[in-house]
């Protein structure tokens, strides 16, 4: 695990985990997960494995926080100790409060926040196995969260890494491949109004590069989002049966 | 003007719903000139109207509207009350009194206490204010027995059914008196407990099938056979 490889990509043009250039990390959705919630989801991305829940519309907490014309959006975005192979302190960390306010930007424009004024909305992330794309596997599994709360929302977000390992660009970096790689592009998308929430690179990139990442990453969300409509819709297949 | 589901499908939020020159119901949002699903739920087209009937949602206070709420503070001059929505309602003395009221000589947890519930109507709500109740009303006011259960708000018309033909039929065969709250709380009170099992049951049952049609004659059947079973067990 700790050896460092030579080659990211063999002579074949396959990854260290066997994948394309353009494959996805295998993924498993689910949603209503948590009871006490009143909306949660869960997400197996590769060896990430996430947690999501969402409380509210809820009166705000503490109350000089609330606004008059909307809701605000509050993100926790956490790793558990056990999360990576070397203990991580649960404090949050730099990172984890820099990522919280990334996730929160990145769904408030999916979210009509104009709609309950003075009160609140939380999200918990709760990362339980990372293995690199965390941020965009949270995003992904907190906008089922929040559809699965009943919150209305303009669309669903969606989002998937593209990057730069040794000379490819590559899709869905794994740990590996973001630590050792050149580049990391994380984009999230809202498919059906076809506007982009989050855009970050960590890296560099030429301009070429830069664009057929995007387009990439961009071709990736909208595989996952296949899966997210199957799996918010499945929750209540049976409506579906009986009404046929 | 094309539409892109047929009516009674499972929507997502996000969902281009139809296009052109329809108008924006329920849980749906224009967008240059295109009309999008908000929540997860079935879609209906009602000639130009385009709808989605929410699968599940959380209850939004509206004026003249019954809610069943629990008392969660007593203030100075009235009480905070939860009624299962994103803003918390309040109750102010004078209304409960009847009359003006005097901090010296009115002692309110005596009126009513914290974990106190009540039935109650909305007097006034709007984007600036939180909900403001009244019980002035027959029917209304603290409730002192009885069984409470919890159901999601947009389930409440299903169990209400077609001009009250589910609610009233479940009120006959059980014998029980049920107040449905339209934050999603219900009451129910009978003369044993047994009866209000039955009740709460049978709205169980709703809750789960509410999209189902020919719900009112299985339930009817349903109650039917399960008082029959406990005639059995009497003697």
């Amino acid at each position: 695990m700790n050896e460092k490889p030579e080659k990211l990509i063999d002579k074949k043009g396959l990854r260290l985990d066997g994948r394309k250039f353009d494959e996805l990390r295998p993924l498993k959705l689910e949603v209503g997960v948590i009871g006490n919630a009143d909306g949660s989801a869960y997400i197996e991305h590769g060896k990430n494995k996430i947690l999501a829940a969402v409380y509210g519309p809820r009166e705000a907490h503490p109350k000089h926080l609330a606004l008059q014309d909307r809701t605000i959006m509050k993100c926790r975005y956490h790793m558990a100790p056990f999360s990576v192979q070397e203990r991580k302190s649960p404090a949050p960390s730099r990172r984890e409060v820099e990522l919280s306010k990334v996730i929160r930007e990145c769904l408030e424009p999916a979210v009509f926040v104009e709609y309950y004024p003075r009160t609140m909305i939380d999200v918990f992330i709760e990362v339980l196995q990372a293995d690199g794309g965390t941020r965009c596997a949270s995003i992904t599994a907190a906008s089922l969260a929040l559809a699965d709360a009943g919150i209305p929302m303009r669309d669903l977000v969606v989002a998937c890494a593209a990057g730069k390992a040794d000379d490819t660009i590559v899709l869905d970096l794994d740990d590996t491949e973001d630590k050792l790689g050149v580049a990391d592009v994380p984009v999230a998308l809202m498919p059906n109004l076809n506007a982009v929430t989050l855009l970050q690179m960590d890296g560099k990139l030429s301009h070429d590069e830069f664009e057929s990442a995007v387009n990439l990453a961009l071709e990736g969300c909208k595989r996952i989002y296949a899966m997210q409509r199957e799996v918010l819709k499945s929750k209540y297949a049976n409506v579906k049966e009986v009404e046929e | 003007m094309p539409t892109f589901f047929e009516d009674k499908q499972i929507v997502i939020p996000g969902d281009l719903l139809a296009e052109g020159e329809y108008v924006a119901g329920e849980n749906t949002y224009l967008e240059n000139n295109k009309i999008f699903a908000q929540r997860t739920g079935l879609v209906t087209y009602d000639n130009k109207r385009v709808n989605v009937v929410a699968l599940k949602s959380f209850y939004v206070p509206r004026a003249g509207d019954i809610v069943i709420g629990t008392v969660v503070e007593v203030g100075f001059t009235g009480w905070t009350v939860d009624i299962n929505a994103p803003y918390p309602a309040l109750l102010r003395a004078s209304e409960v009194l009847n009359r003006p009221f005097k901090p010296q000589k009115d002692d309110l947890p005596q009126v009513l206490d914290a974990g106190d519930l009540i039935v109650a109507k909305i007097d006034s709500y709007d984007r600036t204010h939180d909900p403001q109740l009244k019980v002035g009303e027959p029917g209304l006011g603290k409730i002192t027995r009885g069984q409470i259960m919890k159901v999601t708000p947009t389930k409440i018309p299903r169990i209400i059914g077609r001009k009250g033909s589910m609610i009233s039929m479940i009120k006959e065969e059980t014998g029980c008196h049920i107040i449905l709250g339209l934050n999603g709380i219900v009451l129910i009170t009978g003369k044993t407990l047994e009866d209000e099992r039955l009740a709460m049951m049978a709205i169980r049952r709703i809750e789960e099938e509410s999209h189902t049609s020919g719900l009112t004659d299985r339930i009817t059947q349903m109650l039917k056979t399960e008082k029959g079973k406990q005639e059995e067990k009497k003697e």
